[in-house]
């Protein structure tokens, strides 16, 4: 037994949300990271290079020629044992889309940031989730996250849990473009020694590519096998919930800061009429909320944390004890059921069987990155309230700070 | 309600118009009678590649709803006809759509038929053909394997020789008038016609009993459940350092146990160990990586590896060091370095005769100018049309 000499601290810094993931790959101390411009991604490579360039980061810094060749780099670097970082936003994404498709068929425990942007054309800069949703079916484990902080600690979770040999999944953070990777806010910075504490050496075992484990990965293979092999991702994947829970124990533990593993609630507890949502969304509703809490209304919010594996415990534990729920999504699901968003779908399937299913309607709000306001926020509620009030479904989809007709 | 299937057992690229033609043959023909199919190619297979063993399959029913038990399969359980334009595949065939050598019979059902075109008598066939538990008979056509249908060689009829000899093996499925009728409707050609007529009458047909047959085993393969599986898509390969079979010296590539690939081959390289300059081209340049280093530094040909496709004899900078030879000089996947470690004399002998037989035999898959099918045809002594 030895006897703590000097307590790890955590020092508070003014830094953006990419700083923040750029310096959680500094922390975690990858060994490849792979870059190509496109806003608001682009600021994270930035600083990554700024890190290295400041040696307080050794690690391979790679530009591709194109996002295709970014994903593919990290996805074979990821192969060979390195812990890699990667990332892009909208279309950029998209155009990387088979290496991603790939990097999760392989097991590849690549860690990405996704900056969300609207998808072009028209070229449009502000965010809308649909670049990162775009996976969602395919093994990444996906979360978003709403504050440089959060961004942070995400980023070494997500390091933690998609490199655990029982789940050996890739993981993409989402960022929301402009409020949060361009957004500067004090972020409590820990020390490196406390981080490795927290974050165990990769280490990909019988799977990893070396002269001295001769394997073959990516085989072409047939109906015989494929449908068990998609049977093992499914399997990874429902255990990465556990593992989700244990790295955020471990995380208070290390870092003496609790973290709510998949879902934030914000005075949900006695709350009728409850909006849900994710990423930087969650700071207008919260303002509201604590408005109309100070009117006497009973209302609140749940940010969903991680959308893969989906919290569906979580929501429905909260949500089936609400009068109304109300669906934020910063996406489009165009000719989907009652055309709402990606994440309504979710949380409507998730409540199907819920002890009590709650009256629900859906709103598609902040597209293009247009800001969510106080007046906005408030009409949510007050549609969700109405809902509440009848009893029933409201099976319009209410386009929140649209010109022109809701229909 | 009767469904009859019917499968064509091809080499890809070779022979894929022609089995293709076999099997919309049979459900035009169906048509004629009121009756509806369909025809398709095993979708695992690869046939755009060169002699890889492929399928096509025709089923014909009574009307759409009996059809529909057979649709979206990838094949059916059991088939009427088992057709074979090649005699080499009559040893089994492992396609990409499987794992392991596959018995030509494996799909005949009892009593039903496999005519292959051959020159060969049924009884050398049945030295090659896996014997199994219940009778079925053995149709032959005479000729050799044909590429009709290629772009690059002359329709010798063998497509509607088959139909000819189906409507006789099987006549429940479609009467001979139904294939003549849907061959001038297709092909617009009379001599067509006549060539169905004379193959009907022509036909030569062996009943085979069980147990009569190769008794060469049969490939079983037991597949594991998802978690028994290694997960990450990995397959191990071969350790660092590993020797010829397993020894100090030498070097052998890992290799799959149970996906060999050699039934592709229609030709096999023969090496002159004695010229050989051990240079390591044929070793570099294999596609599939079927020569083994010796601990003496010679390369051995994996027989069960090789696909025949000739790389090594054009890459080999010494004459006559590396020949292809035909299959049918072959029984087995037999090492000709352990003969020509065991038997030196034997094996020069052997060598010699075998190359010699080969001097006047072109490649099976080098065809270089327009018009060297029809002049190989001329110089065997052939015509046009050999058995119409």
């Amino acid at each position: 037994m030895t006897t703590r000499t000097q307590t790890p601290v955590e020092r508070e810094e003014l830094i953006s949300g990419s700083e923040a993931i750029a310096r959680a790959c500094a922390l975690a101390d990858i060994d490849v990271v792979t870059a190509y411009p496109i806003r608001p991604y682009d600021t994270v490579m930035q600083f990554v290079s700024k890190l290295i360039a400041d040696g307080e980061l050794k690690c391979e810094f790679i530009i591709a020629e194109s996002e295709h060749s970014q994903f593919e780099i990290v996805k074979h670097a990821s192969a060979v044992g390195a812990r890699t970082f990667v990332g892009s936003s909208g279309v950029g994404w998209f155009y990387a889309m088979e290496a991603i498709a790939v990097t999760a068929g392989l097991r590849l425990p690549v860690v990405a940031m996704v900056g969300n942007r609207a998808l072009d054309d028209p070229g449009a800069f502000g965010c809308e989730h649909n670049d990162a949703l775009a996976v969602r079916d395919l093994g990444w484990l996906l979360t978003w996250v709403s504050s440089g902080q959060e961004a942070l600690d995400t980023a070494l979770i997500a390091w933690r849990v998609a490199e655990d040999p029982r789940v050996f999944l890739p993981c993409a953070i989402s960022a929301d473009g402009a409020f949060l990777t361009h957004a500067q806010q004090m972020v409590r910075v820990p020390d490196k020694g406390l981080v490795e504490r927290f974050l165990p050496p990769y280490r990909r075992g019988e799977f990893q590519l070396h002269p001295d484990n001769p394997i073959t990965i990516a085989p072409q293979v047939n109906e015989d096998w494929l449908m068990e092999m998609r049977k093992q991702s499914d399997a990874a994947m429902r255990r990465a919930r556990g593992v989700i829970v244990e790295a955020c124990d471990a995380f208070e533990r290390v870092f003496g800061r609790k973290l709510t593993p998949f879902v934030e609630e914000y005075m949900t507890e006695d709350a009728d009429t409850i909006l849900v949502g994710m990423g930087t969304l969650a700071m207008p509703i919260k303002v509201a909320v604590r408005r109309l809490r100070a009117q006497g209304q009973k209302v609140g919010f749940l940010r969903l944390k991680w959308f893969r594996p989906f919290p569906v415990e979580d929501v429905q534990r909260v949500l089936s004890r609400a009068k109304a729920v109300g669906v934020i999504d910063r996406d489009y699901s165009f000719g989907s059921p009652f055309h709402s968003g990606v994440l309504s779908h979710e949380v409507r399937s998730a409540l199907y069987d819920a002890a009590a299913r709650p009256p629900m309607v859906s709103f598609v709000a902040g597209l293009g990155g247009r800001e969510v306001t106080q007046p906005l926020a408030t009409e949510m509620f007050t549609i969700a309230g109405q809902v509440a009030r009848s009893g029933r479904s409201d099976n319009e989809t209410y386009w929140i700070g649209v010109r022109g007709k809701q229909s | 309600m009767t469904t009859y299937a019917v499968e064509v057992v091809y080499r890809g690229v070779f022979q894929k118009t022609l089995s293709r033609n076999i099997c919309r043959g049979i459900v035009l023909a169906a048509h004629k009678e009121g009756k509806v199919g369909t025809a398709f190619g095993r979708y695992g297979d690869s046939p755009e590649r060169n002699g890889v063993p492929a399928k096509y399959f025709a089923v014909v029913a009574d009307d759409r709803i009996e059809l529909e038990e057979s649709l979206a399969k990838y094949e059916p359980k059991e088939v009427d006809v088992t057709i074979c334009a090649d005699d080499t595949l009559c040893r089994g065939l492992e396609s990409w759509g499987w794992y392991g050598l596959q018995a030509i019979n494996a799909l005949t059902k009892e009593n039903g038929t496999l005519i292959v075109t051959s020159k060969q008598t049924p009884e050398s066939l049945l030295e090659d053909i896996h014997r199994t538990d219940t009778p079925y008979n053995l149709a032959i056509l005479s000729g050799p394997a044909s590429f009709s249908g290629l772009w690059v060689y002359k329709d010798d009829h063998t497509d509607v020789r088959i139909l000819g000899a189906l409507a006789k093996v099987l006549p429940g499925l479609v009467g001979l008038e139904s294939y003549c009728q849907a061959i001038e409707e297709q092909w617009k050609s009379g001599a067509k016609v006549v060539s169905a007529r004379r193959s009907y009458e022509q036909l030569h047909v062996r009943p085979v009993e069980p147990g009569e047959g190769s008794s060469a085993p049969r490939f079983s393969f037991e597949k594991p459940g998802w978690e028994e599986m290694k997960e990450a898509l990995v397959v191990q390969g071969v350790a660092k350092g590993a020797g010829f079979r397993g020894g100090d010296g030498g070097f052998q590539a890992g290799r799959s146990e149970v996906f060999k690939k050699f039934s592709t081959r229609t030709m096999r390289p023969v090496i002159n160990f004695e010229i050989c300059t051990k240079c390591t081209l044929c070793w570099l340049q294999c596609p599939d990586t079927c020569f083994d280093v010796t601990p003496d530094g010679l390369y051995d040909v994996n027989t069960e590896a090789c696909c025949g496709c000739g790389v090594c004899e054009d890459v080999c900078p010494v004459p006559d060091c590396i020949t292809m030879v035909g299959e049918e000089h072959f029984k087995d996947n037999f090492s000709q370095y352990d003969w020509y470690q065991r038997d030196k004399e034997g094996y020069r002998q052997w060598l010699k005769g075998i190359t010699a037989a080969q001097s006047a035999q072109k490649r099976s898959h080098g065809l270089h100018h327009w018009g060297q099918y029809q002049e190989e045809l001329a110089a065997a002594g052939r015509g046009d049309n050999d058995d119409n």
